[in-house]
């Protein structure tokens, strides 16, 4: 499809945001030199997993061309987003990349009916030329998520359960044929019972339809039960990225490793391990600002040299860890096949 | 010995606009008891009545929200309340935050953004037991606030200051400042990511070993109740589906929904196809016949359509409210 034969392609993206007042202030990066990709011809669910405050939602506004980087590229089919200027170009690009966003109550009007929403989408994209045939793409697209036209017409945010309307925001999505679909939280606000339907939807998604999903969570249970790789994000940075079995099944970086840990397991064996006492941090600006590796303050390997400069990106197995503890194993063991 | 004891408790929501009435049972016959010294887990789905269950154990019953049957009797020590007869007065004066606090979602929305935490503690304190000695209070709130583990400086910041595991933190604290013997947590860790999640518990954990009072902790997340709870209630549509020690809810679960709930959680190391139930949590205003779950029940018969379970000891103290398991059990 593209020249590079990637779907999506970030390049040491920074997006640094001003805060404080016009004369004083400071910088906070929210997002620092972040590059990962997604190939065209190989549909992917891609996980970014992180606390509050990493950098998860300032990352999807990028990809969404919501935001443009301070520096970097966002490439989406060999093609700069930020280049796109033209309101054609732009519809092109929004029906490539659909969002599906976290609270189905709030994404549609209570007000209005759902499938007003759904005709508006294909009347925008001009996916169909007159009315019948914008039901028939309409009902595809609900099929698609397991409902249908019939369940859905003339009916009201409320008279559907959070389930329901969260996968008709899935088929609003769907509605312009996307190669990509942006789900940030989906299904933090959906009932217990009903949440694994969503989860599955996207597995479904990307087998039969082959969309690349990338998905932003907190919660990393569903994010290994789904995905086929993930970002760990911790203040800006990816701290760690590769396959997700080895991600969180082996965590290199400390930080996954204290997030893999914290899991709490639905069983109540692990109840002596959970309860290990750890540290948390104070405020929210004073991590952001720190030099070096933003982990520093509460990691237990902590080295000198990690408070000095932004730690490198290293290859550990299939993973990779941006932390000083591998740079030097790597540097010892090429030392040691020398001698 | 118990702090609290809930008997066959019924609260509804009853609206009428223009002649049109309408019953939303919220709460509908349910019976448990409080034990001093432990932690109480209370899980279920959003409007499965578990909110409304709080409001009327910490007396704040009001119009929709009517309670017409049952009885909700507190202990504390020889002081006994009866929260469905206490009047405002006394409720403001000797119950609320001296016996019983709250600890909300949003800690954001506790704390009030335009004034320093230690502000905070005073609107509190001077509401409950009126401040004369200023600097007693400010010493009994330091003291206060390291014995909880927090250091001092966040007392006088402001709540967009700290990080949002600190601030619920904070809640906590606010909460406990009169040392209660019940605290109710109301999804206290659902905003927050693990890791957050775990210190915030862990804080929870460690002021009740201290202090040895009893919390209520809700939270629709079962894991959080595998490794905080000491006992468990499953609510399912305003009834009470299952009770038991959190050891045997999880090794042994009856309920055909409570298996579901602990079965459909995935596990990091664990790739199975993991499915959702069928159809959708019931509206509370048409609530189904005989036992709520039926419509969704994979085990259903036909007695579970019209014969609403009891709630039946199966073990030591190990309730569950199914017909599959008073035939197991007879």
């Amino acid at each position: 499809m593209s020249a590079n034969g990637k779907l999506l392609d970030v390049q040491h993206v920074t997006v640094e945001f001003h805060i404080g007042g016009l004369v004083g202030g400071t910088l906070l990066t929210a997002v620092n030199d972040v590059s990962f990709s997604l190939e065209s011809d190989k549909p992917e669910i891609f996980t970014l997993a992180g606390e509050s405050g990493s950098g998860k939602t300032t990352l999807s506004r990028l990809l969404l061309r919501d935001l443009e980087p301070t520096r970097g590229k966002v490439l989406f089919e060999g093609r700069d987003v930020s280049t796109i200027r033209k309101r054609s170009e732009f519809i092109e690009f929004m029906k490539k990349v659909q969002p599906v966003f976290q609270n189905p109550f709030d994404t549609f009007s209570p007000l209005r009916r759902v499938d007003a929403y759904l005709f508006d989408t294909v009347k925008n994209f001009g996916m169909a030329s007159n009315r019948r045939d914008a039901a028939e793409v309409v009902d595809d697209a609900l099929r698609n998520v397991g409902l249908s036209l019939d369940e859905v017409r003339q009916r009201y945010p409320h008279e559907l359960s959070g389930g329901q309307i969260q996968r008709v925001s899935v088929a609003r999505a769907l509605i312009s044929k996307p190669t990509l679909i942006l789900a940030d939280e989906p299904v933090s606000m959906v009932d217990a019972s009903l949440r694994m339907e969503i989860v599955n939807l996207f597995q479904k998604l990307r087998d039969e339809q082959k969309v690349s999903v990338v998905y932003i969570t907190h919660d990393l249970a569903t994010a290994y039960y789904i995905s086929d790789r993930i970002g760990i994000m911790l203040r800006g940075y990816i701290v760690e990225l590769g396959p997700v079995e080895d991600v969180l099944e082996r965590p290199a970086h400390p930080y996954t490793q204290l997030l893999k840990e914290s899991v709490p397991e639905p069983a109540p064996k692990s109840r002596e391990s959970w309860a290990k006492h750890i540290e948390l941090g104070i405020t929210e600006v004073k991590e952001y600002g720190r030099i070096g590796c933003k982990f520093a303050g509460r990691c237990p390997k902590v080295m000198d040299i990690c408070r000095e400069a932004d730690p490198p990106d290293v290859r550990v197995g299939r993973q990779t860890v941006k932390c000083y503890l591998y740079s030097e194993q790597t540097t010892k063991a090429d030392t040691g096949t020398q001698s | 010995m118990t702090l609290l004891s809930v008997q066959n408790l019924r609260a509804y929501y009853q609206t009428e606009a223009y002649g049109i009435s309408r019953t939303v049972r919220a709460v509908d016959g349910v019976s448990f008891d409080l034990v001093p010294n432990e932690i109480y887990g209370i899980a279920g789905e959003s409007s499965c009545g578990k909110t409304t269950l709080i409001k009327v154990i910490s007396g704040n019953i009001k119009p929709p929200l009517k309670v017409l049957e049952g009885s909700v009797n507190y202990s504390f020590g020889e002081y006994k309340v009866d929260m469905l007869q206490i009047s405002q007065s006394e409720l403001r004066q000797n119950v609320r935050w001296k016996q019983i606090s709250y600890v909300m979602q949003g800690s954001m929305s506790v704390l009030n953004p335009v004034r320093k935490v230690i502000k905070t503690f005073q609107d509190i304190v001077d509401t409950h037991e009126r401040i004369r000695d200023k600097n007693k209070f400010l010493k009994q709130t330091h003291t206060h606030i390291n014995r909880l583990g927090l250091p001092t400086d966040v007392l006088n910041a402001y709540p967009h200051q700290l990080s949002g595991g600190m601030r619920q933190r904070v809640a906590i604290a606010l909460a406990t400042v009169f040392q209660p013997a019940l605290i109710i947590a109301d999804e206290p860790t659902t905003a927050l990511d693990v890791v957050v999640q775990r210190g915030v518990l862990h804080m929870i954990k460690d002021i009740q070993a201290i202090s040895n009072n009893t919390v209520l902790l809700v939270t629709h997340d079962m894991a959080v109740h595998a490794n905080v709870a000491d006992r468990v209630m499953i609510m399912y549509a305003g009834r009470i589906a299952e009770e038991a020690p959190t050891e045997s809810i999880f090794n042994a679960p009856l309920h055909p929904y409570t298996q579901h709930l602990i079965n459909s959680l995935p596990v990091i190391g664990e790739k199975s196809t993991k499915a959702s139930l069928k159809g959708s949590p019931p509206n509370l205003a048409d609530p189904p016949s005989g036992c709520r779950f039926h419509p969704r029940c994979p085990y259903v018969m036909d007695e579970c359509r019209t014969v609403v379970p009891d709630l039946v000891t199966v073990k030591e103290r190990h309730r569950v409210a199914c017909h599959l398991v008073e035939e197991a059990s007879l």
